[in-house]
């Protein structure tokens, strides 16, 4: 009884403290929270305008997540912080979260797709079996997060009619679900399932892993130096040319991946040595202009280029690696783009630091694929993996 | 509701201090992981107060300040939901929680996550650093102060083994490493807008101790350790006070004696006599005998304690570094720094097993022991008369 009067109380007090904020206001707070910069730019100013966002009304939820549409990702964080603080406070104080326009949100997929996810977990706070009757929709969403919960409601389906014996609904479950996955625990567990049933899944495809490269190396990385030297290659890129390497002349050379994750392993194309690098260029012609990912997997140091300009590289070793470690927006051109990845090994002599190699893929935002026009069918053998082999992940 | 009233003015007076029943920061009061309060002497089922549920992975340690204990946490298929939350610590009820997108890179080792530095409080408010590098500042009721992207700023600063090192405040200043293989650094922030008030590059060397201020002549310096040795700074102004070089572990962090010495995880310890500049600094000692694992070590009157990986606690004396006792604790892996309350030890294995060391004696004893049964890899949180320890579900309230 005691416990409830506090509640009470509290919960008054919440009330008596929310102060209603004009639209006006509220527009003012988003703006000036969205013109936070680096390094705490800003910071001051969007801390006031936080609280004022922060006691707004429920009904003004909507309107902070729809200006997160064009905020930067630390101005959304603010933004997202102020949508967690009236949310708990509404729900602390047992009234009532805007449903209705938050489901009208979420249905809107122009809208940024990390808010829509994050509507979304305000509906199921608010009204779990509402939250569970809209996932099944999302299953070709481009909110990722979405997404996910829907293809693991296929994946599930899937796997009960397996246990049931039914393995042609199974099959098509599976098949379904690598269809709309994105995520790559969900693909790996679709294709798992499926090779299971005898079906040949073409992973690479799947994911857009570049397979057929023109490789040139070894060059010197002596105490990790030429990391941040300039190598012809660098300065442009002839096929035909033929360099001076670390240990003589190097000529660039074919190498195609046979991996089922597009590892191109430069101690197989240019045998196993330390303190070098390499360079692999490819060309990728691709069917339209426009935005785009390069998906990078290594645990070396590299850099990469695309149409000879810089995108960005990273300095670490042997520190770990995954398919899609690095997520890097380019923009591509209609037609052929060219694509030089270099890849740096260092002088370390533990077992766990033999690995020279890259994988890289071009998706959309989401994470699908984009294949290129000029993409050569998969070779045979990263078609048909042996099991327990080598695995470029 | 009168006593809830005074409940409140209590807590904001103590708030501003850290004084006993406050655990404001990895290893508690100024890192020492040493208390003075009562804890239980003997663990079991009955003396756990309350066990909640946790919305994320985590191994940094709960801090507490008044009544609040306060976590942070990182869920989602690749972790990049960062929570932060507020138990009430009597009931382990949720009082608030917050979420943020991770906007640097969560790729981590799988044994470690995104949520592995500790937060600090300075009794207003509190820091928290996730292993993306976000950085927010949040006052003791959840409301937003500021927020960082240092991965935004500075795109090349992470592991892809994961980040660890938690933040210090040290004389005013909030003290990150950010130290890795690539854009290696750390800075002192201003506690009041996020902005730096300096930056020092660091070796580029992964690297996940936490800086620990020390206290010297009367005023405070951070301690950044790192494998090129120890570097003193004044927190202000970022600038060197004095160096020690010949290199430092990357992992168990130094601990500052309440002797006024510097135990530093360097050649098993190393025990350094800090000084006005680097030409005053002495080592006393180097005990190759007391190589501690990935906890940090803690020093109780003369005896210093360490434990290494697969749970041998060794006991040595701080005048010399003379190895004293050596047992085996119960399991098998050990990755959290011990608790120290009078002649006892409290240990928590990665199993989650805890357990009591009685140390009064001519050789440790385990005397009493509480299976918690879940993985816990942080450090063990105390503040009252209780003992938090969180795992990736669940933080547990024992005693109090």
């Amino acid at each position: 009884m005691k416990k409830k009067l506090v509640t009470t109380a509290l919960a008054v007090l919440a009330v008596c403290q929310l102060q209603a904020v004009s639209t006006a206001k509220l527009k003012e707070a988003v703006a000036t929270v969205k013109a936070v910069g680096g390094e705490g730019r800003g910071n001051v100013a969007a801390s006031e305008a936080w609280r004022t966002l922060s006691q707004a009304e429920a009904g003004s939820l909507v309107v902070i997540l729809s200006s997160m549409d064009d905020a930067s990702p630390l101005a959304a964080n603010w933004l997202r912080g102020a949508v967690h603080a009236i949310a708990d406070r509404e729900l602390a104080a047992g009234r009532k979260l805007p449903v209705a326009a938050l489901r009208k949100f979420i249905n809107d997929t122009e809208r940024n797709p990390r808010a829509r996810r994050f509507a979304f977990d305000l509906i199921e706070q608010a009204d779990a079996k509402l939250a569970k009757s809209l996932v099944p929709d999302f299953i070709n969403d481009p909110s990722v997060e979405l997404r996910r919960d829907a293809v693991q409601g296929v994946i599930d389906a899937a796997d009960a009619a397996k246990r049931n014996g039914k393995k042609d609904d199974a099959t098509r479950g599976y098949q379904k679900a690598l269809r709309y996955a994105r995520d790559v625990d969900q693909i790996q567990k679709a294709v798992g399932a499926l090779r299971e049933f005898g079906q040949t899944v073409d992973v690479p495809k799947q994911f857009g892993f570049l397979m057929d490269w023109q490789v040139v190396g070894p060059f010197d990385n002596t105490e990790r130096e030429g990391f941040a030297r300039v190598f012809p290659p660098e300065k442009g890129v002839q096929l035909g040319g033929a360099y001076p390497g670390k240990e003589g002349e190097v000529k660039w050379q074919a190498f195609t991946s046979e991996d089922e994750y597009g590892l191109v392993d430069m101690n197989t194309a240019l045998s196993m040595k330390k303190g070098v690098t390499a360079y692999a260029f490819t060309e990728f012609e691709a069917q339209a202009a426009g935005p785009a990912e390069l998906r990078l997997g290594s645990k070396n140091a590299w850099k990469i280029w695309v149409n000879g300009k810089f995108v960005f590289g990273r300095d670490e070793y042997h520190r770990g690696k995954r398919i899609d470690q690095y997520h890097l927006k380019v923009n591509l051109k209609a037609g052929i783009n060219t694509i030089l990845v270099k890849v740096c090994q260092d002088e370390q002599e533990q077992p766990w630091t033999k690995e020279w190699d890259f994988q890289l893929r071009v998706s959309d935002s989401t994470g699908a694929a984009v294949l290129a026009k000029n993409r050569r069918p998969t070779p045979s053998a990263a078609l048909n993996p042996p099991k327990g082999g080598k695995k470029g992940y | 509701m009168k006593k809830t009233i005074i409940t409140a003015m209590i807590v904001c007076v103590t708030a501003g201090s850290t004084d006993a029943g406050n655990w404001t920061q990895f290893r508690g009061p100024k890192g020492m992981s040493v208390v003075t309060d009562r804890l239980p002497a003997e663990l079991k089922e009955s003396n756990v107060k309350w066990k909640t549920d946790l919305p994320g992975r985590g191994l940094s340690s709960p801090i507490v300040v008044g009544d609040k204990v306060f976590l942070s946490a990182a869920s989602g298929p690749d972790q990049s939901r960062l929570h932060v939350i507020c138990l009430d610590s009597k009931s382990g009820g949720k009082l608030w929680e917050r979420q943020f997108w991770a906007t640097g890179r969560t790729m981590t080792h799988e044994k470690t996550c995104v949520a592995a530095p500790t937060p600090v409080s300075d009794g207003r408010r509190l820091y928290v650093l996730f292993s993306s590098n976000d950085l927010l500042c949040l006052d003791l009721d959840g409301n937003l102060v500021w927020l960082r992207g240092l991965t935004v700023d500075y795109p090349n600063a992470s592991n892809s083994l994961g980040m660890a090192s938690s933040p210090v405040v040290a004389d005013g200043v909030l003290v990150v490493q950010v130290e890795n293989d690539s854009e290696s650094f750390a800075a002192g922030i201003n506690v009041n807008t996020g902005e730096n008030l300096w930056k020092l590059d660091r070796p580029k060397a992964a690297n996940w101790t936490s800086p620990i201020a020390i206290e010297r002549d009367g005023r405070e310096l951070a301690i950044l350790q790192s494998s090129a040795g120890i570097h003193a700074v004044a927190p202000r102004s970022g600038k060197e006070v004095w160096y020690f070089g010949g290199g430092a572990s990357t992992i168990p962090s130094s601990t500052f004696g309440p002797d006024g010495v510097l135990y530093v995880p360097a050649n098993g310890i190393t025990a350094l006599q800090p000084g006005s500049s680097t030409k005053d600094v002495k080592e006393l000692w180097v005990s190759g005998q007391l190589k501690p694992g990935t906890s940090s070590p803690v020093i109780v009157r003369d005896r210093i304690y360490t434990v290494n990986s697969s749970g041998v606690l060794t006991c040595g004396a701080i005048k010399d570094g003379k190895r004293l006792w050596q047992i085996r604790m119960e399991g098998k892996k050990f990755s959290a720094t011990p608790i120290a309350s009078g002649e006892r030890l409290y240990c928590v294995n990665e199993d989650g097993l805890l357990q009591i060391i009685d140390c009064s004696g001519d050789e440790g004893k385990v005397t009493s022991s509480l299976a918690l049964g879940e993985v816990v890899l942080g450090t063990p949180s105390v503040a009252g008369d209780a003992i938090y320890v969180r795992s990736d579900g669940h933080v547990w309230k024992i005693g109090g």
